[in-house]
């Protein structure tokens, strides 16, 4: 990776975002900052509708942004997105894999939108498989898969066009011990390799054994950062947890009415993604 | 060290369009080999229709389209010469169909949000699909041609009425699929996603399609002779039957229809492809 630019690998200065509907705009995101450097992995923390997918979605130019710069890869994301784009992997919060294609074709599709070419495209495919521990299942359809293969291929699916910056959402909910640690080696080893990883989950311990530093999002910003050992001595916590507990307490009514992003929401669920 | 960390960087943001289009096109035509339900889907519904209006009605309706034939054997054979021209742009209706299940399948699984992360470009999407059924469509127009010749179906067409026809059914199903991609993509939900483009199969009946349209009561005559399907319909039976009736301003309505209904269709699809959906 000699050709890596050393610096924040991710660069978000007052990013606002807000969803406009027939009933309304709705303020999700309220002027964030966070900087992920280079080869490390940041955890996004927050409650359900705290706006961690959103986020996610605007640094992977899926959203456009209301307001706010930012820089992905060393690309700024709204006058390049697509040397962006071709900077990044996603794995989103919904599994993202073509159901009637086996596990095999579905990687080699990948390959061929990521231009790598024939028989370096097949290569690619083989060894993510082998990686991810599908080999066995490659020829088969990927309905047939169990969900913690699918969040396998998934994710093997993102790392096909070798992407330097890694974005993933919630990418362990639902899977059994064994395989969100088989999830977590390989993320291990995609940092050891000088990838950058922004992860968003539900599970604390997760971010606690991964994250290098941790950001809460909370009513539409960044409410805390640092390391989880810095979080939890400053909260005086013994785990992110309380730390988490602490930091994201639901607003009180009074609060409620001048913040209209917190208004909506820690209490109602994020819609699911179609 | 893994392979990840080993491979270095090869992609590029440089634009291929073309490779990624024909990639896109090779997972269409996967996918239909994989799931063969809409196929079978799009070839076994006219034919259905076919025997049905052939062996059921055609006895007594083809004395309606061709007056003074007995009913019966020479109403059937009558009949089957009517209405085969109208199957066949029903076929190219039915794969439009199926393209709207397919676009909704992909907004709902995620593999759409992957595809816009990715440096690809945005057109190879939808034009996947598009392309991939207007094969399939073709297909099934050949299938369904050939079931119409074994009925007893005989077509007079030369050689430069079936390259017209060809050019006709093509430009018909990019131009449908793209409408049908639209409506996919607008639709809430897969299940939902087939509705509205189901309407589209009520229009050769409310045409030239299956009885002559000097039959009709005023009102709905006048909506068969300026609806697409009327002249595409016409042009199609005039192609086959070797050009005999058929006027040139007939043909040039039906061309102009379809490219009508396929920049409609392109328009309000890469609108909606554009939309932001809420996460």
């Amino acid at each position: 990776m000699s050709t890596t630019v050393r610096g924040p690998a991710i660069e978000v200065a007052g990013l606002r975002k807000s969803y406009r509907s027939k009933s309304g705009t709705q303020l999700v995101l309220d002027g964030v900052d966070l900087v992920v450097p280079a080869g490390t992995i940041t955890a996004l923390l927050g409650p359900n509708g705290s706006g961690k997918t959103t986020t996610v979605g605007v640094l992977s130019t899926l959203l456009a942004a209301d307001a706010g710069t930012i820089r992905v890869a060393g690309h700024d994301i709204a006058r390049e997105p697509d040397a962006v784009r071709a900077s990044i992997g996603v794995t989103g919060q919904i599994t993202a894999v073509d159901e009637l294609l086996t596990g095999t074709e579905n990687l080699r599709l990948m390959a061929d939108l990521n231009h790598l070419g024939k028989s370096a495209g097949r290569r690619r495919a083989t060894a993510l498989l082998e990686q991810f521990g599908l080999a066995e299942a490659a020829g088969k359809p990927v309905a047939t898969y169990s969900g913690g293969m699918k969040r396998k291929l998934d994710l093997a699916m993102t790392l096909v066009g070798t992407p330097s910056v890694v974005f993933l959402d919630e990418p362990t909910t639902g899977l059994d011990p064994r395989s969100r640690r088989t999830l977590w080696d390989e993320v291990r080893a995609l940092v050891e390799g000088g990838t950058t990883i922004l992860l968003t989950t539900q599970y604390l311990e997760e971010a606690d054994r991964l994250a290098d530093s941790v950001a809460v999002l909370h009513g539409g910003r960044i409410v805390a950062e640092g390391t989880p050992a810095e979080l939890k001595s400053v909260h005086d916590a013994g785990s992110l947890d309380e730390v988490f507990l602490a930091l994201t307490e639901p607003p009180t009514e009074e609060e409620a009415g001048t913040d209209a992003a917190a208004a909506t929401g820690p209490t109602q669920d994020k819609e699911n993604v179609r | 060290m893994t392979a990840i960390a080993t491979t270095a960087p090869t992609t590029t943001a440089r634009p291929r369009p073309v490779a990624d289009v024909l990639t896109m096109l090779r997972r269409s035509l996967l996918r239909a080999v994989r799931y063969p339900g809409l196929t079978v889907f799009i070839v076994g519904g006219p034919m259905v229709m076919l025997l049905l209006f052939v062996y059921v009605f055609g006895g007594a309706f083809g004395a309606g389209v061709a007056p003074g034939i007995t009913p019966g054997a020479d109403g059937r054979a009558a009949y089957l010469d009517y209405i085969t021209p109208t199957l066949l742009v029903i076929t190219v209706v039915g794969g439009a169909t199926s393209v709207a299940v397919s676009a909704a399948m992909d907004a709902a699984s995620g593999i759409m949000s992957r595809f816009k992360t990715m440096a690809i470009s945005p057109g190879s999407i939808l034009s996947g699909h598009v392309l991939g059924f207007a094969v399939q469509a073709m297909i099934a127009v050949v299938l369904v041609l050939g079931a119409a010749i074994a009925m007893g179906y005989r077509p007079e067409a030369d050689a430069l009425d079936w390259l017209a026809l060809l050019g006709l059914f093509v430009l018909l199903g990019i131009c449908l699929n793209w409408l049908c991609v639209a409506m996919g993509l607008g639709a809430r939900s897969v299940e939902t996603a087939s509705n509205t483009p189901m309407l589209l199969l009520l229009l050769p009946f409310l045409g030239s399609g299956f009885v002559p349209v000097e039959t009709m009561p005023t009102a709905v005559r006048w909506f068969a002779e300026h609806q697409p399907f009327t002249p595409i319909i016409d042009t199609v039976r005039g192609l086959l039957a070797g050009g005999a009736g058929l006027e040139g301003s007939t043909a040039v309505q039906a061309v102009a229809w379809s490219v009508v209904i396929g920049v409609a269709g392109y328009v309000w699809a890469r609108a909606l492809f554009r939309r932001e959906r809420r996460v």
